[in-house]
Order: structure tokens, then C-alpha cells, then sequence
């Protein structure tokens, strides 16, 4: 297929093959070689910015990340959930105030995960919605170039005030642990503060928001939950490869000529995973256009996989089990106030989800 | 039946010690794995078998018995 400016790119919509690219040493994830399978005028051609470790290859890649894999494994982001729970109630008391109506996507599930991040690198309360709106201009592919730049500048803005402030004065947080440990550069960390924190906001909040969405859409679905709460840890799974909210990635390009899926790929060309697609590949999944919060088989795609496999999968796990329940336990006959079809989806991001969700109840 | 973990493979993704709490947990330092039994039983095999093909650096072998 032919992708940005007539470049020859690829396009792997099976399970298998998904799999044996994402962990493919002639493959790279470096910013540099990715161009975009979809037309976006944001175009990242240069190298990841020190510490921004999502777009470099090994052994750069895994020098940064097992700085901070440590803060969540399955064990360390479980014990996060009393915090966790404290922030979704209290924005499920700013829902109820906001009253029958409310819009689900900024009172709930786009203000969860970015409070959490905030609180677990001690990023100040009053940062947290104008970083957002950072996050969500780089992640609009429509935004045009003067949008992006400003919100570059506004982040490392941000990051400038921030991250000296906290040098001086570490707290006990991942960024404080991170200063202590004295391996890293201003700059690195700046990269590893900004990666922490897009890597969080944009994807946890539009799962939230989109497995709420698909759960009214299902309402079978739901009751079975809301009868066996056992159920929550299968059904998380189950929305993770149903909406696949990463649903123009996961790309690679090629470092060299490479004979792959009987294909030839050319040095420099450019593989991309159609995650939503992989999540459904027929070979791998018995009907797998439907949702169902039952299915036991839980080897989806939908955080990745390879050495980039999200690093946040775990804590996104607790936020979104901790958030579903109590949601629903608070507001058991929540339901969509406008029609299913009236409801706008966010297609010009690189994360895909409802851009509002207004919700009733009955009182 | 014999499982081996390899913790310079590992990039600390938790899959096993997610699906297999019992078997294998994860470093407080960095994340990698931990495997709490080498030689599990064998009526873990297809949990087992789960680890092994969700683990996504291939850091988790199994080497099944003949005949197994």
C-alpha cells in the first residue's frame, strides 16, 4: 500500500505474523524511519528526543525503560489501587454533581489516568489540564504545524519549570527515584517525564471512556458483569482486544532488505501492525467480532508486544478495573442522554475514542 | 517439565507473573522475572504453555518431557 507522499509501506493484519514483527531484530521502532500510514502534516524525522524511549531501538531503549519498569509490575501497580480508587470517586462526586447530562470524557475518563500520572511523578494538580491539552494536540493528526509547535513549546515549558525544581527538592515519586539515581541527564529525564506522561493520559482515558461506551452498546454484556464482578478481570481483557484504542499502530521500518511473510521489504519501508485487525484475525479468535466478556483466550495485541509491549500495561489493568466497577456500582442505570448514533468518535487521533460521552441516570 | 527464565531478555512486561502468579513474580528493582518453581506440575502445562507464547521477548522456555 501506498503511504504518506506515495512511500511504499505494508500493512500486517494477521496475528502471527504481528507477533514475529514486533519482536523482528531487522525491524526499527526509531522516530526517524516511522511515517505515518495515514496523511498527518506532524512528521517526527528526526531522532527521539534523550530519554524518549518509545521511539529508540535497544540497547538505548531498555537503558531507560528498566529506570522505571520496577514502578509497574503487576505487583507495585496493584498496590496502587487505594489511590486510584480515591481519584475515580472523586470524580464520580464531580459527575454526580454535574448531574444527569454530563459529559463521561472530560468529567471521567480523560481526568483518571492523567491524575494518577500526575500524582505518581508529583506533577502539580494546577499542570494536569493544560498538559492534557498538550497531549491531545500531538496526538490529533489534524492538528496543523503551528498547533504542534505550540504544543511542544507548551510542554517543554513545562518540563523546563518542572523538572530542575524537583532536582533541587526530589520527592519520594518515580521522577524523585529517578533524580537520586543519578544516572540521568536534565535533558534524559525531561524525556522520560514527557514519555511517562503522554504514554499515560491520551490511552488509559480513551479506553475508560470507550469500554464504558461498548458496555451500554451491550447491555447483555454489562449485566453479566454487574452479576459475577469475578467477571472484571476476563472483561478488561476482553474490551483491550475488542476496541483496540491503538488503531493506527503499532509501525516498524526496515534496517535492511528483509524476506519477510514472503515478502521482500526494502530498506527503509515502513510495517504496520493494523492492531484493531490483528485483535480480530478470524484465525486466531472464534467469532471475533463480538464482545464477549467471557472469552478465556486473553493473547490479544492491544498493548503491543516485543520489548516495546506497554510499559503502563499494568497500572492501565487497575485503572480500568477499579474504574469500570465503580462506575457502574455508583451509577447502576447509567446509559447514554443522547442517541447511540449522535455520539462522536475521536478518528483523526492516534488513539481512537468518543470525543463526549454525555450520560443519565436515574436518581 | 522445566522452565527456564531468561532476565536479560526480559523487559518486565509481566505477563507471566500475571497469568501465573504461583510460578513467577516480578524484581521491585527493574521488573524482570522471577521464577518462584523451575519444575512446576504437570497439570500446569497449558498455563504454561499461555506464559510462554503471551511472553514478548521470548524470555520464558519450557522444556517438556518426552512423550509429554
Amino acid at each position: 500500500m501506498s503511504y504518506q507522499g506515495g512511500t511504499p509501506g505494508w500493512l500486517i493484519t494477521r496475528h502471527t505474523e504481528a507477533k514475529e514483527l514486533l519482536t523482528h531484530k531487522s525491524f526499527s521502532a526509531r522516530q526517524e524511519g516511522i511515517i505515518s500510514p495515514v496523511p498527518t502534516e506532524l512528521a517526527y524525522d528526526g531522532p527521539a528526543d534523550p530519554g524518549a524511549f518509545a521511539k529508540t531501538d535497544d540497547p538505548v531503549h531498555s537503558k531507560y525503560r528498566k529506570l522505571v519498569t520496577g514502578f509497574f509490575t503487576v505487583r507495585r501497580t496493584r498496590q496502587l489501587a487505594p489511590m486510584i480508587e480515591r481519584i475515580v470517586h472523586e470524580q464520580l462526586d464531580d459527575l454526580e454533581k454535574a448531574g444527569p447530562g454530563a459529559d463521561l470524557v472530560e468529567v471521567f475518563a480523560e481526568s483518571v489516568p492523567s491524575r494518577v500520572m500526575c500524582e505518581m511523578i508529583g506533577v502539580p494538580e494546577s499542570e494536569r489540564k493544560s498538559l492534557q491539552r498538550h497531549v491531545e494536540t500531538l496526538g490529533r493528526l489534524s492538528s496543523t504545524v503551528p498547533e504542534a509547535l505550540a504544543a511542544v513549546s507548551g510542554m517543554s515549558g513545562f518540563l523546563t519549570r518542572f523538572v530542575p525544581s524537583r532536582m533541587d527538592d526530589p520527592r519520594d515519586d518515580i521522577l524523585g527515584d529517578l533524580i537520586r539515581g543519578g544516572q540521568l541527564t536534565e535533558q534524559e529525564l525531561m524525556g522520560m517525564t514527557a514519555t511517562l506522561i503522554t504514554g499515560a493520559f491520551d490511552t488509559t482515558g480513551n479506553m475508560l471512556a470507550m469500554g464504558v461506551y461498548a458496555l451500554l452498546e451491550h447491555p447483555d454484556q454489562l449485566a453479566k458483569l454487574q452479576e459475577d464482578p469475578e467477571l472484571m478481570g476476563a472483561a478488561v481483557e476482553e474490551l483491550l482486544r475488542f476496541l483496540t484504542i491503538s488503531h493506527l499502530g503499532a509501525s516498524r521500518w526496515a534496517l535492511e532488505d528483509v524476506e519477510f511473510a514472503g515478502q521482500t521489504i526494502k530498506k527503509g519501508e515502513v510495517v504496520t501492525v493494523a492492531l484493531p485487525a490483528v485483535n480480530r484475525d478470524p484465525e486466531r479468535y472464534e467469532n471475533p467480532d463480538q464482545l464477549d466478556i467471557g472469552r478465556t483466550d486473553h493473547g490479544h495485541l492491544g498493548l503491543g508486544h516485543g520489548v516495546h509491549q506497554c510499559l503502563g500495561q499494568h497500572l492501565a489493568r487497575t485503572i480500568l478495573r477499579v474504574g469500570y466497577e465503580a462506575l457502574f456500582d455508583r451509577f447502576p442505570t447509567l446509559r447514554l442522554a443522547v442517541p447511540s448514533d449522535e455520539i462522536q468518535m475521536r478518528e483523526d487521533f492516534v488513539h481512537y475514542g468518543p470525543s463526549a460521552l454525555p450520560v443519565t441516570w436515574d436518581d | 517439565m522445566r522452565i527456564t527464565a531468561d532476565r536479560e531478555v526480559c523487559c518486565a512486561a509481566g505477563q507471566c507473573a500475571l497469568i501465573a502468579p504461583d510460578l513467577f513474580d516480578q524484581s521491585d528493582e527493574d521488573g524482570s522475572v522471577v521464577l518462584l518453581d523451575a519444575q512446576p506440575d504437570t497439570g500446569r502445562l497449558d498455563v504454561l504453555r499461555e506464559v510462554v507464547s503471551r511472553c514478548p521477548t521470548g524470555a520464558i522456555r519450557l522444556q517438556e518431557e518426552p512423550g509429554a
